[in-house]
């Protein structure tokens, strides 16, 4: 029963399928390179199209109840471990885009909490997303989709943990540390609120990432055609045991949306690459990106910046490795 | 004059509030200055968390969302 939800609901297999069946007909000959490509082309950006549109839906609906505002407030109530897990997993759920990680960071200090707190919600905010899990889940399955968010979590409340330990409120720039704390009254939404807000939200994110989707089921296409098994194998499966490290780096500056990743993650793995490497890439282009940094960097001094970004690389690498060793367990 | 701000970080979305909002004040062919505040700490002075954010005559009247032109013009009367 489940791997029926899992191939032909979550996976939309069916579709692969009926894409096959009108291309032979067309004339297409789909176990050759060209008409494999297409319909991995056509089977994937429909299929991503689909379950960006619904997911967006179903999350943006569970995101209106969890305004930044009211974040700030359910972290107040708690203290040491339990406000870093609390805060890793508020992060999972709350609207976020980049411009307001620092809005963020100023509300959350002016409100008192700890810098490792919001550093556990900032990892985790970009990295695990309601969105990542049920992609992940119609890609490589439950067990991994599960792994990804509790090993993602894991990150996030560790990094943040360690920030506390290291003392380094004097590297949060003047502004924020001199910031008020001040309560903005919430209005109330109605079930038509929320509704138009969740249509507004997949309106605005399909204008914003079509164009990645293309972008990444193209080079998924041209990877899951045209690139030989044994070169991947070589560089990102068995043959190399710094796969991790290497996907990791190339991730970290790159800029692409969770929805773009996927079509190149699966690609890859199809050919032989390791799910640790596939994963790490995953984990580093979504949580760290050029823009993001320099975003950063107006909030917090260099060496603070530093460390966030070496702590989030080092337990990206980590959580590949591990995933490479339980591989066979999981896949 | 009324007084509008749009408060933003300079991504896409909150572009698109600045042009929608320009969009609603020639629309409602009504006298108002418009003012774009990138700056964080100004950002912060309103305890606001949710980018991007329109204020009228200092009273914020949307946060974290991207209003169309024809919702803005409701705040401008």
């Amino acid at each position: 029963m489940w791997t029926f939800i899992q191939d032909q609901i979550l996976g939309m297999k069916w579709l692969s399928a009926l894409i096959g069946n009108l291309l032979t007909a067309l004339g297409f000959d789909i176990t050759g390179k060209i008409g494999g490509s297409i319909q991995f082309f056509i089977y994937d950006v429909i299929k991503i199209v689909v379950l960006l549109c619904t997911l967006i839906f179903v999350i943006s609906y569970i995101q209106s109840y969890f305004p930044p505002e009211r974040t700030k407030k359910i972290l107040g109530r708690f203290h040491g471990i339990t406000a870093n897990i609390i805060a890793a997993l508020l992060g999972t759920v709350t609207p976020f885009c980049s411009c307001s990680s620092i809005p963020l960071f100023i509300g959350f200090t002016g409100a008192g909490l700890p810098l490792g707190v919001t550093f556990s919600f900032l990892i985790s905010s970009p990295m695990v997303d309601l969105g990542s899990l049920v992609l992940l889940m119609s890609v490589f399955g439950v067990k991994v989709a599960f792994c990804y968010v509790v090993l993602g979590l894991v990150i996030a409340v560790v990094g943040g943990m360690l920030i506390e330990k290291l003392h380094l409120e004097n590297q949060v720039e003047e502004f924020i540390r001199n910031a008020k704390h001040i309560d903005i009254p919430q209005e109330e939404l109605t079930v038509k609120d929320r509704f138009k807000y969740s249509a507004e939200q997949v309106a605005g994110t399909f204008k914003k990432v079509f164009p990645y989707i293309l972008i990444g089921v193209g080079i998924g296409a041209l990877i899951h055609n045209w690139i030989p098994q044994d070169l991947i194998i070589r560089f990102l499966g068995n043959g190399n045991p710094f796969g991790v490290i290497l996907a990791t780096i190339a991730g970290v500056p790159m800029y692409a949306d969770i929805f773009g990743c996927i079509p190149i993650a699966e690609a890859l793995l199809a050919k032989g690459a390791k799910l640790g490497v596939v994963l790490s890439f995953m984990m580093g282009v979504t949580t760290l990106s050029l823009p993001s940094m320099i975003m950063l960097k107006k909030a917090m001094k260099p060496k603070l910046l530093g460390i966030f970004i070496a702590i989030c690389t080092v337990g990206i690498i980590i959580v590949g490795y591990f995933f490479n060793v339980l591989q066979y367990l999981l896949v | 004059m009324m007084n509008v701000k749009v408060l933003g970080g300079g991504c896409s979305k909150c572009e698109t509030l600045l042009a929608n909002t320009k969009e609603a004040i020639a629309n409602a062919k009504i006298e108002a200055e418009v003012e774009y505040i990138t700056d964080f700490a100004v950002i912060g002075s309103y305890g606001i968390m949710s980018m991007p954010a329109l204020i009228v005559d200092e009273k914020i009247v949307s946060m974290g969302k991207v209003l169309k032109s024809s919702d803005i013009e409701k705040f401008l009367k």
